[in-house]
């Protein structure tokens, strides 16, 4: 008795067992693999080849001068020519988007996600704003050249460049970035789950109270992470700038110029330095000043993007 | 759905399913630190006790929607009252329109009576903020604000303009919650650092920290294992003293060992599929276990409902 329920276990764990072991033979598999590894180490290929290319490009530039290179203002000779004033320039812009588009642009969500009615207004605008943000920025320049130089120049900003100045394109760059701040910003505040706002209106908080003390704070990483983003956008446009009128040659400002005349002068920004050098007759500017001003504008880029970062996982919140 | 373990102390002691379940009052359970104490019993009813919330045909609407019909309820002071039924028969509903949460609910509409004290909740220049003051609120899940356990406690006297001193009231209000003990030495850690049940009595502790009246509880325990279920409900009935709790739940035991009086609703579906919810019948706990006027009541109970 015993041995033969023994013997049938024994065949049972047999039959389970040839049913359990063995591969499956899957040639699709295996080349659908390859293929995805494929396209993903193309993509590798490529960004090692632009940065090994930059930064081959812009070793001679580092090694010879060093930081005289960021610290130095533009110049038609190669050997002094440096990025500084594009640096002052872009952080002027950056400047510009932080104080208009980012309380606009977190304003118009807090609007729109806490207290615009649901209605065909609301969802059109919503709408529009989306679209707005995938329009492309050659257009916003078009848009500054039309309305911003001439509104800045007929208030009297216009100084010596007759409004293509730092001004009108700080107000371009942040029309620019200002849907971007509505999205993000709208996505953290609706990421807030509803049973916080229910538990500040349970102990008779006000809409305001429950608002400014609970859906805030709560949205406040997100909202910090996404508008820390666009500023390296900001940083980054060089086509609206190229159409309102940015200076792609060389000046300078005279040394006891005043801050409203440095604001309403000529001004050039990061990345639109890299553009004028590659253009310029003189191939030093090409092959080792504009892979130079490139690893001084990634810097930039990649060090915003660290501080996103850094907000984004210092006040991540847990529900 | 959470299994109670009374739930099982009942099928173990071979109570036939389908019987109505008496409730003795005073009857002996083993509390969370295994010593024996009384458990809470709903058996308290007095019609003496003035009617607090008075609520007569009330017929909520989400739009179209006939959400609850003709609902007619007193609620008494310093008395539980237990609303039960099955999901969608509008226990919910009717909970939330006694601190007029469903004003946040752009599409609600409420039609007939709701007094509190004998004023019109949804009369002119009633502001809801001011009802939620007057008639806390604790939610199915537990909500603490993702800030200190003293910030949660706080944060409503604080809006209320409460002056004298905010420690003592943290400390009062964690006592009468029973929270005190376990927390008293990390005030300032997020309040999302306990657990469900501490977190829940926390949410529990706001809600009376502004000194409410009437306290609504919307299936407090649901979220929450057995011993956690087991604390609520012994703070729950510690409460009473002191508020005029409405609870809304789906677990009948604990209906049965709490409250003093029961209100069970159920769904009655139109003509046109509609399913609307309405009160079959509204009694002391223990008439309404032991023996209900309506046999729709009896079927729920004893577990024939369909």
């Amino acid at each position: 008795m015993a041995a033969r329920t023994n013997a049938s276990q024994r065949a049972t764990r047999d039959a389970v067992r040839s049913a359990l072991q063995g591969k499956r033979a899957e040639p699709g598999a295996v080349i659908f693999r390859l293929l995805l590894i494929t396209m993903l180490l193309s993509l590798l290929l490529i960004l090692i080849v632009l940065l090994g290319d930059i930064l081959i490009g812009a070793w001679p530039t580092f090694r010879d001068r060093g930081f005289d290179f960021v610290f130095s203002g533009l110049s038609l000779n190669p050997e002094t020519a440096g990025v500084w004033t594009g640096i002052v320039g872009s952080l002027a812009i950056a400047l510009f988007v932080v104080i208009f588009a980012i309380p606009i642009g977190i304003g118009a969500a807090i609007y729109l996600e806490e207290y615009a009615p649901d209605n065909t207004l609301t969802r059109f605008t919503d709408t529009a704003v989306r679209n707005l943000a995938g329009v492309p920025s050659i257009v916003f320049g078009l848009l500054g050249l039309t309305i911003f130089v001439v509104i800045v120049n007929a208030i009297g900003l216009g100084g010596s460049t007759a409004g293509k100045n730092v001004i009108a394109a700080g107000i371009t760059m942040a029309a620019l970035v200002l849907p971007i701040v509505i999205i993000t910003s709208a996505e953290a505040i609706r990421a807030v789950p509803y049973t916080i706002r229910e538990a500040g209106y349970g102990v008779g908080a006000t809409k305001w109270e429950v608002i400014r003390s609970h859906v805030l704070p709560s949205a406040f990483p997100g909202i910090l992470t996404g508008t820390v983003l666009t500023l390296a956008r900001a940083f980054g446009e060089t086509a609206p700038l190229l159409v309102i009128g940015v200076a792609t040659g060389f000046f300078s400002a005279s040394a006891d110029a005043t801050v409203l005349e440095k604001l309403t002068g000529p001004y050039t920004a990061l990345p639109v330095i890299v553009f004028s050098w590659s253009r310029q007759t003189d191939p030093a500017f090409l092959n080792t000043l504009a892979p130079a001003a490139i690893v001084v504008l990634l810097t930039v880029l990649f060090s915003i993007n660290a501080v996103a970062i850094y907000f984004r996982n210092r006040f991540e919140k847990k529900w | 759905m959470v299994t109670d373990m009374n739930d099982t102390l009942d099928t173990a002691a071979g109570v036939p399913p389908g019987a109505p379940s008496p409730r003795q009052p005073g009857r002996k359970t083993r509390t969370v630190d295994g010593s024996a104490s009384i458990a809470p019993t709903g058996n308290e009813a007095d019609d003496s006790n003035p009617v607090i919330i008075d609520v007569e045909d009330l017929n909520v609407y989400y739009g179209d929607f006939h959400a609850v019909k003709d609902v007619t309820l007193p609620i008494r002071q310093h008395e539980i009252t237990a609303l039960i039924g099955p999901s969608g028969c509008g226990k919910s509903t009717v909970l939330r329109c006694f601190n007029r949460m469903n004003d946040l609910i752009e599409t609600a509409r409420v039609e007939g009576k709701v007094e509190y004290h004998g004023v019109d909740l949804y009369g002119k220049n009633v502001d809801p903020v001011e009802v939620r003051r007057h008639v806390g609120m604790v939610f199915q899940k537990p909500n603490p604000f993702p800030k200190s356990i003293y910030d949660n406690i706080s944060f409503g006297p604080k809006i209320a303009g409460y002056k004298d001193d905010m420690d003592d009231l943290v400390e009062e209000t964690l006592h009468k919650a029973a929270l005190w003990d376990e927390v008293k030495n990390k005030l300032n850690e997020s309040a999302y650092a306990l657990s469900g049940g501490q977190q829940q009595r926390l949410c529990i502790a706001r809600a009376i920290a502004t000194n409410p009246d009437v306290l609504l509880m919307d299936e407090p325990a649901s979220a929450l294992d057995p011993i956690a279920t087991l604390r609520i409900e012994e703070l729950v009935f510690e409460l009473k003293k002191d508020y005029s709790i409405i609870i809304v739940t789906h677990n009948m035991q604990q209906a049965a060992r709490v409250s003093d009086r029961t209100a069970f609703f159920s769904v009655e579906v139109g003509e046109t599929g509609q399913r609307t919810g309405k009160l079959v019948e509204f009694s002391h706990t223990t008439q309404l276990f032991t023996n209900p006027d309506q046999q729709e009541t009896e079927d729920y109970i004893t577990g024939r409902f369909g």
